[in-house]
């Protein structure tokens, strides 16, 4: 894993060679080719990146080797594994190798275990199919790579179930259930973009020292540079099923050939905020605010537990002023957010403009949302799918405008497009017809067309690749400059809030453990806990602030 | 779960409070009454008969009566079948009852899975929608015309099988019911297993289990477990139905159950009998929801009751 790891470039013959790989998927739409006749080397030991965008096809690739494409994808080509053919095996004779030589990790560890069995019942099983072992020796062997994988109190784990433990918790598993057998390549798809960056950084080195223990070859498949160019020896990079570029990680950062390896790593958010004009007014102002969830347990439902989710946490915000608010997940970022558009039940005090937003009901708040604005993370999940873009985007205005006409509000819905940079005839399509990118100014517009002064932003570029973040990083700091807007900006990626803000906090279990301006926090973090988020989340040094 | 359990149970009281109540009324405004004859009664008569049986109080002082009598466990006489309590009838009609629907659900649920995991290993081929078309039309062909059809074919044309009666409870007797009562919830069952099956297999955990080699049966066994857990919720509501259904089976194939008490009951006007076999019958099913729900937490380690 680290660098100066010796073992590749040997003349050896590769551990896995893929010759010409094609992978196709029939779909209703007719033939859809994923990967394009690709070559790729792995050899003993090394570190291999495969790097690239979603749909470049960098999982479908290994998905082929490893048999475990969808019912409708097909492979062809060669995959040799130690010179022995393995594409196109029956799945009994590929048992010979899945799980024994080859293994596989996977992006979501929280679906990835069966939640109906114990932990040490689904270590043990590989382990009695392939190393013969009766169950007391497999268990006695799952609680030792349980220990390998560095999961506190083995034996006690053995017999919890999946949903009993964290995401990094089953990663761990996971792994120890890949490792079982002692592989020689490990394959890691995108094995941490589904952990916080603690947690990440974690299981990054974890991989890295089983590796080296072990001697095991790695293959990361990932989007994230960061990963790559910390750990990986070699790196292919990944677009529309093509390998544009390949070679080693140093060389290939250092001096990029392809024009989309260089669009790679410029996407990285970059450039900073204008700073606020002084004297600039303030807009929202919330002090000491709480929030409780209670926990009903007992005969009669009565409270036995309290979660303080948010604990007394401050906020304040002046127009055309982002404050980011960073923290990973749990820490109650959104909490807050929430509870400062009085969305849901808090305590404290919040002044907007000069009015307390405290006391008012319901009710008395409706005129006030059209200027307190909310955009969500799940660019999917938050448009309606029945409803035209246009219609989704002129919702709002049905309540805070009623006397608008439809050729009105039409007009509004076509200025909002061209605000956030859509063709504005598009507004007559539906949202599965758009990208994520695209969905997610579908969003923004929708908040954009009430004319807010404040737009609580909830992770709003973390579902997206990165040359698409890049892009809404921009138009969010054009539209903040062109209106004046202030904006509260939730996110667990440090590099979009460094990008976007004028000063973080930092949350972690409901409360701000430090706060202070972006170079502030970047440069001189004083807490221990922020710099441990900012080692995690490997961030570009060549964009530290002092270079700029 | 004791806790829960104790709940549940005491959830139950209202539940029945209800549907006794209900079913009270609906049955006292039903036109007629139990001694409505073809050859009209004398009315001294009548008027002894209803005094004998309190029916010449106000409706709500029987209500009330009733109740009092229930909370003893005393369903009352029927006022048909004279020298017998409702109670009596039922304790010699359920044993008919209760295997029949046993072994009308073992059935449906063995050979449902059976069926319905078949068909998902073999998705969109011709032996899945061969599979599939049966059980459609299990679903939609009613059991008065499944049940007479047996009886034509396979006891009046074939001659292997008796027509109807229970004759001791052998095999013989009881294939044609069992059959014709499990039909649409096995193919209910089939369905549903198919299309959990389908989902379990596409599962990230299957994939995991692939990815480190395990074999089919391996594979297979994971993705029914999680497969049977919908099946396992549709077992109340399949209980329910096999109870109505036997109301009808029963008949067809005059099997002394309670089921044929229910519609002779119903048809005499015999109030008492009707309501027994109700408050029977909902006991049944609130006592199999739980039992269900029960099994649910026993096979899903996510789910807890406290």
């Amino acid at each position: 894993m680290p660098r100066d790891n010796p073992v590749h470039g040997t003349m050896t013959d590769p551990i896995l060679a893929i010759r010409g790989l094609e992978v196709r998927f029939r779909t209703s739409d007719g033939e859809l080719a994923a990967v394009k006749g690709i070559d790729l080397d792995v050899d003993a030991g090394e570190t291999v990146a495969i790097v690239g965008e979603s749909g470049s096809g960098k999982s479908q690739t290994m998905m082929s080797v490893m048999g475990l494409l969808a019912a409708n994808g097909e492979a062809r080509g060669s995959v040799k594994y130690r010179g022995q053919e393995i594409l196109g095996l029956p799945s009994r004779a590929l048992n010979r190798y899945r799980g024994r030589k080859l293994s596989m990790i996977f992006q979501e560890p929280m679906t990835s275990l069966d939640p109906l069995y114990r932990i040490g019942d689904q270590l043990a099983e590989p382990l009695m199919v392939h190393g013969g072992l009766g169950r007391k020796a497999a268990l006695k062997r799952a609680e030792e790579l349980l220990d390998l994988v560095r999961i506190p109190d083995p034996a006690r784990r053995l017999k919890s179930f999946p949903h009993e433990l964290s995401g990094g918790q089953r990663q761990r598993v996971m792994i120890a259930m890949a490792l079982a057998n002692s592989p020689d390549v490990l394959i890691a798809d995108e094995p941490t973009t589904a952990l916080d960056v603690t947690v990440q950084a974690r299981i990054l080195e974890l991989l890295g020292d089983l590796q080296k223990r072990l001697g095991m070859a790695i293959v990361f498949i990932t989007h994230d540079l960061g990963i790559v160019r910390r750990f990986a020896d070699r790196t292919y990079v990944m677009k529309s099923g093509e390998v544009v570029e390949h070679g080693p990680t140093e060389g290939l950062f250092a001096a990029p050939k392809h024009a989309y390896t260089r669009m790679l790593i410029e996407a990285e958010p970059s450039g900073r905020k204008e700073p606020v004009p002084t004297g600039s007014p303030m807009v929202l102002e919330a002090k000491n605010i709480n929030v409780s969830f209670h926990l009903r347990q007992g005969l009669f439902g009565r409270s036995a537990h309290e979660i303080r989710a948010v604990a007394g946490v401050d906020l304040a915000i002046r127009r055309g002023e982002t404050v980011g608010v960073v923290g990973e997940s749990g820490s109650g970022k959104s909490t807050l957010g929430r509870a400062v558009l009085r969305l849901l039940p808090a305590s404290g005090l919040v002044r907007y403009e000069d009015r307390n937003l405290m006391p008012l009901d319901r009710k008395a708040m409706r005129p006030l949302r059209k200027e307190l604005q909310l955009v969500f993370q799940d660019p999917f999940g938050s448009l309606s799918p029945r409803m035209t873009a246009g219609e989704i985007v002129t919702e709002g205005l049905l309540v805070h405008e009623p006397g608008l006409t439809r050729g009105e509000r039409d007009r509004r819905a076509a200025q909002a497009f061209e605000e956030v940079r859509l063709d504005p005839l598009s507004r007559h399509r539906f949202p599965h017809e758009f990208s994520g990118g695209q969905r997610q100014r579908i969003a923004i517009a929708r908040a954009m067309i009430l004319k807010p002064k404040l737009v609580v932003l909830d992770e709003p570029t973390s579902a997206l690749d990165r040359s698409v973040q890049k892009g809404i990083v921009e138009l969010l700091r054009d539209l903040q400059q062109k209106h004046g807007l202030a904006y509260v900006f939730i996110s667990h990626d440090l590099a979009v809030v460094r990008a976007l803000s004028d000063e973080i906090m930092v949350m972690k279990a409901g409360k701000v453990v430090e706060r202070g301006s972006v170079a502030a926090i970047f440069e001189h973090p004083r807490e221990a806990y922020t710099r441990e988020l900012m080692a995690a989340a490997f961030l570009d040094r060549r964009e530290q602030i002092t270079s700029c | 779960m004791l806790g829960y359990t104790l709940r549940r149970l005491a959830s139950a009281v209202p539940t029945l409070f209800i549907i006794v109540t209900v079913a009270f009324f609906l049955v006292r405004f039903a036109p007629g009454g139990p001694f409505d004859l073809e050859q009209p009664l004398a009315p001294q008569v009548l008027d002894n008969l209803r005094r004998t049986y309190n029916l010449d109080q106000p409706l709500h002082l029987q209500y009330l009566d009733y109740l009092a009598k229930l909370v003893r466990g005393d369903l009352g006489p029927s006022y048909t079948a004279l020298d017998f309590t409702v109670g009596e009838m039922l304790r010699r009609g359920l044993p008919y009852s209760i295997a029949l629907g046993a072994s009308a659900l073992t059935l449906a649920l063995v050979l449902g899975v059976v069926a319905g995991v078949f068909a998902a290993l073999r998705q969109n081929s011709t032996k899945d929608y061969a599979v599939m078309a049966v059980a459609t039309v299990g679903v939609t062909v009613p059991n008065f015309v499944v049940g007479p059809v047996l009886q034509l074919v396979f006891g009046l044309m074939l001659g292997l099988l008796p027509l109807g009666g229970w004759g001791g409870g052998d095999l013989a007797h009881r294939v044609l019911p069992t059959i014709a009562l499990a039909l649409p919830q096995m193919a209910v069952i089939a369905r549903l297993t198919r299309s959990s099956m389908i989902e379990a297999l596409r599962a990230d955990h299957i994939r995991t289990l692939r990815a480190n080699g395990l074999p089919g049966r391996a594979i297979i066994a994971h993705a029914l477990r999680g497969a049977l857990l919908p099946v396992v919720s549709y077992l109340g509501p399949a209980a329910a139905a096999l109870v109505t259904g036997s109301v009808v089976i029963e008949k067809i194939f005059a099997i002394p159950g309670v089921g044929s008490y229910f519609v002779e009951g119903a048809l005499n006007r015999d109030y008492t009998l009707v309501m027994g076999t109700v408050v029977m019958l909902a006991s049944f099913v609130v006592l199999f929801n739980l039992i269900v729900d029960l099994l649910y937490a026993a096979l899903d380690p996510r789910v807890r009751y406290d």
